[in-house]
């Protein structure tokens, strides 16, 4: 599904990934860990098309597509999504108006027509079950005065709606309380398939064990300079990113 | 960055949409302004010698007065002796009925979507038209006569409600109030004239659209709404005009009287052409609106959001005379390219426990300049009022400006008075949220610019509301910080 190949990038002459390789299957889990500053929501931009960094070399495919090429809002209704690290609050536009718009776009992309009214809210009422969320806050200005938890719970609501093909959240467990880490976990696990891809950046393991990785990944200095199957995040966990860098110096 | 600016120039240099001039043949008095115009009009509109005289007083007084320079505009001096002050679209004397209306002009109105034919027109919606001067046919006239409810052209109630014309007219607004407002007292040409009998709750919203049409013609209307006591109406008032290269100077009058318990809502949508992308061209918007409570309990609101013209001068404002009545103001002002604009409110508490709300919405892009002027005034005797002004400003892009000058006076210890100002930009972290949801640059900026006029924008009837939407979407969208 996804490719990357040799990925670097900069943002104001300071080189920040320098060399990704990864590969993303239909139906897996990769995690990305790593200390802060390393890249990781770099990487998740420069995949949503962030303008801010520029892609110096490498190349990325996404479903056969240059995903290089693409415009973000292109890259959006190709199915990319990306879960923010901050989302940002638009006042005066709530969340159903917000994804009503989005959902109608991606449609419209697809050749497929808009849901009407009474569709969207069915659909709707269906997804917010799935993450269990209030309608109240969906008819709430986006993301305006959201607790931090409740944020990360509205990027899931998001990624729920729009069923994208190949999810980025971006510590999405950051700030989240323990039934909220379980539901948003639940959400994430329930919208797994094996059509689609997930892409977990995370610093702690504790979400791991809810959402299970096939895959994690440890970024240092814009690299993947380890990659293993789940008890590799338990390793970190255990020994903290010392003993990476200690084998990185030695080399 | 550098192409989200492209973007949006792109977005922002949209052409007008509703520049287009028709051949109406007009009835045009000679260039310039005298005593001999003023008669000249006051003839060819065949009224009444006291309405003459009123008018001549206020040309004596605009002569001795300077045009104001305090607002934060600039434009070159304008030659008053170089306009034309009445043009007429010419057609047989008055038409009374809309069958007598030039097809022309009927055509002229239906390509701005407005369409005056009773049958086809929009739901409870009375229609009045005033192309350059005159204005040109009301809808739904039987109708609301039914009730009592007066609605029709300014010429027509000086002939047929004098007595009404005559004791409203300059009662909120006199003559001599200020510079534009006296050159209008002088040489209005028309309007519209609304008149809500005692505890009638007109049915339908009333609304007038403006046109200016032929070149170098300045357009002088005036309206006046008389609500009595325990009245509602709500009146909507849009305006258009075609690209010209020439600046062309519109200067209205708009006077309200609420008695009390009466309620009067004043909704605008001014699109005046704004002058292209070099700021060649443009309306020069001279406005003076102004509404008084007169009675207690009464009510007036002001909901305007301005889009257009490349000077605006408009200050809609309440004397809030009645105890117990309310003031509200409610305003989205956008410029772009050139535009500037320096419009706000004033709220003068005079009874007692008077309330007044003032939220103003400026969004300025290009290389616009945007202001703000409010005054709030509690008199001595207006004990236990409260004011609240919300003023917000939502810059696009790093040429414009957005200034705040509020004024407040406040001569009670009683009265309260809350002032809240913020000044933002459309962060590009906004934009890349909504296009990391597929919502593409265009959708994305019209999104984020009702959101922030919302406030605003809910308080227009339904179907402005949308036109609304759409105008500020047209004449904005794009972004960054
Ligand atoms: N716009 C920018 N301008 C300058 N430096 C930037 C910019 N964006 C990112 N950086 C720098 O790039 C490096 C990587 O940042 P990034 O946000 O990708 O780290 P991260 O791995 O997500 O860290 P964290 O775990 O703290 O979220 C940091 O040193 C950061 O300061
Ligand atoms: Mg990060």
């Amino acid at each position: 599904m996804l490719t990357i190949k040799n990925l670097k990038a900069k943002v104001e002459d300071k080189l920040i990934l320098n060399g990704i390789n990864l590969q993303v299957n239909a139906g897996e889990i990769h995690a990305i860990m790593g200390p802060n500053g390393s890249g990781k929501s770099t990487l998740a931009s420069v995949l949503a098309g962030r303008e801010d960094y520029e892609v110096t070399e490498g190349e990325v495919q996404f479903l056969g597509k240059n995903l290089l090429e693409l415009d973000p809002d292109v890259r959006a209704c190709e199915g990319i999504f990306l879960a923010f690290q901050y989302p940002v609050e638009i006042p005066g536009v709530s969340t159903v108006n917000f994804m009503k718009t989005a959902l109608n776009k991606i449609r419209e992309y697809r050749g497929q027509p808009s849901l009407d009214a009474v569709a969207f809210l069915q659909l709707m009422k269906e997804k917010m079950k799935l993450v269990e969320i209030d309608q109240s806050l969906l008819s709430r200005s986006l993301n305006e005065g959201f607790s931090g938890g409740e944020k990360k719970r509205n990027e899931i609501f998001q990624m729920a709606m729009l069923e994208p093909k190949l999810s980025i959240l971006d510590e999405t467990d950051s700030g989240l309380d323990i039934d909220a880490l379980r539901i948003v976990a639940n959400g994430v696990n329930k919208l797994r398939s094996k059509n689609n891809a997930t892409i977990v950046v995370t610093h702690y393991q504790r979400l791991l064990e809810h959402i299970v990785p096939d895959f994690v990944h440890v970024l240092y200095k814009g690299k993947i300079v380890k990659s293993g199957g789940k008890e590799l995040a338990l390793e970190l966990e255990a020994k903290g990113y010392d003993w990476i860098k200690n084998e990185m110096e030695l080399v | 960055m550098a192409k989200d600016n492209q973007v949006l120039e792109e977005i922002t240099s949209k052409e007008y949409e509703h520049g287009w001039t028709v051949n109406l043949e007009a009835d045009e008095s000679p260039k310039g302004l005298s005593e001999d115009i003023v008669r000249f009009i006051s003839s060819k509109k065949q009224e009444p010698e006291w309405l003459l005289e009123w008018r001549l007083k206020a040309f004596r007084s605009w002569q001795k007065m300077v045009e104001p320079k305090w607002a934060n505009v600039k434009y070159p001096e304008i030659n008053y002796q170089d306009i034309i002050y009445y043009s007429a679209p010419k057609q047989k004397a008055g038409p009374n009925k809309l069958s007598e209306v030039d097809p022309e002009l009927i055509k002229t109105f239906e390509k701005l979507g407005i369409s005056l034919t009773e049958q086809k027109r929009l739901t409870g919606i009375a229609v009045d038209a005033v192309i350059d001067s005159v204005s040109v046919a009301t809808t739904f006239k039987e109708k609301l006569g039914e009730l009592g409810v007066i609605f029709c052209s300014f010429s027509e109630a000086v002939r047929e409600h004098p007595e009404l014309v005559k004791k409203y007219l300059g009662s909120v607004v006199p003559m001599n109030d200020n510079y534009f407002a006296a050159l209008n007292s002088a040489v209005f040409s028309d309007g519209s004239f609304c008149y809500i009998p005692k505890g009638v709750r007109c049915p339908m919203e009333l609304s007038t659209y403006f046109r200016i049409n032929a070149a170098n013609t300045g357009q002088f209307e005036r309206t006046l709404i008389v609500a009595e006591e325990g009245s509602y109406v709500s009146y909507l008032e849009g305006c258009t005009a075609p690209m010209r290269d020439e600046n062309q100077l519109h200067a209205a009058v708009v006077e309200l009287y609420a008695m009390k318990d009466a309620q009067i809502k004043y909704s605008t949508v001014q699109n005046w052409y704004p002058g292209d992308k070099n700021g060649k061209g443009g309306i020069y918007n001279f406005v003076t609106k102004r509404g008084l409570c007169a009675g207690d309990h009464s009510k007036i609101s002001w909901t305007q959001v301005e889009t257009g013209s490349a000077i605006t001068w408009k200050y809609p404002s309440c004397i809030l005379k009645g105890d117990y009545s309310m003031g509200e103001f409610y305003s989205v002002a956008v410029t772009n390219n050139y535009q500037q604009a320096d419009t706000g409110t004033k709220m003068t508490h005079i009874g007692k426990n008077t309330r007044s709300r003032i939220v103003s919405k400026g969004i300025s892009a290009g290389k616009s300049q945007n202001s703000y002027r409010g005054q709030v005034h509690v008199m001595k005797r207006a004990t236990n009022s409260r004011n609240f002004s919300q003023c917000d400003s939502l810059l696009m892009g790093d040429k414009c400006g957005a200034h705040t000058f509020p004024y407040i006076d406040v001569e009670n210890s009683s009265s309260k008075i809350e002032h809240e100002a913020t000044t933002s930009k459309i962060g590009e972290d906004q934009i890349f949220y909504c296009l990391q949801r597929g919502i593409d640059e265009e959708a994305a900026v019209a999104l984020i610019v009702n959101g922030y006029a919302k406030e605003v924008l809910s308080q227009l009837p339904m179907e402005f509301a949308v036109e609304a939407q759409k105008l500020l979407a047209l004449t904005l969208e794009g972004s960054v910080g």
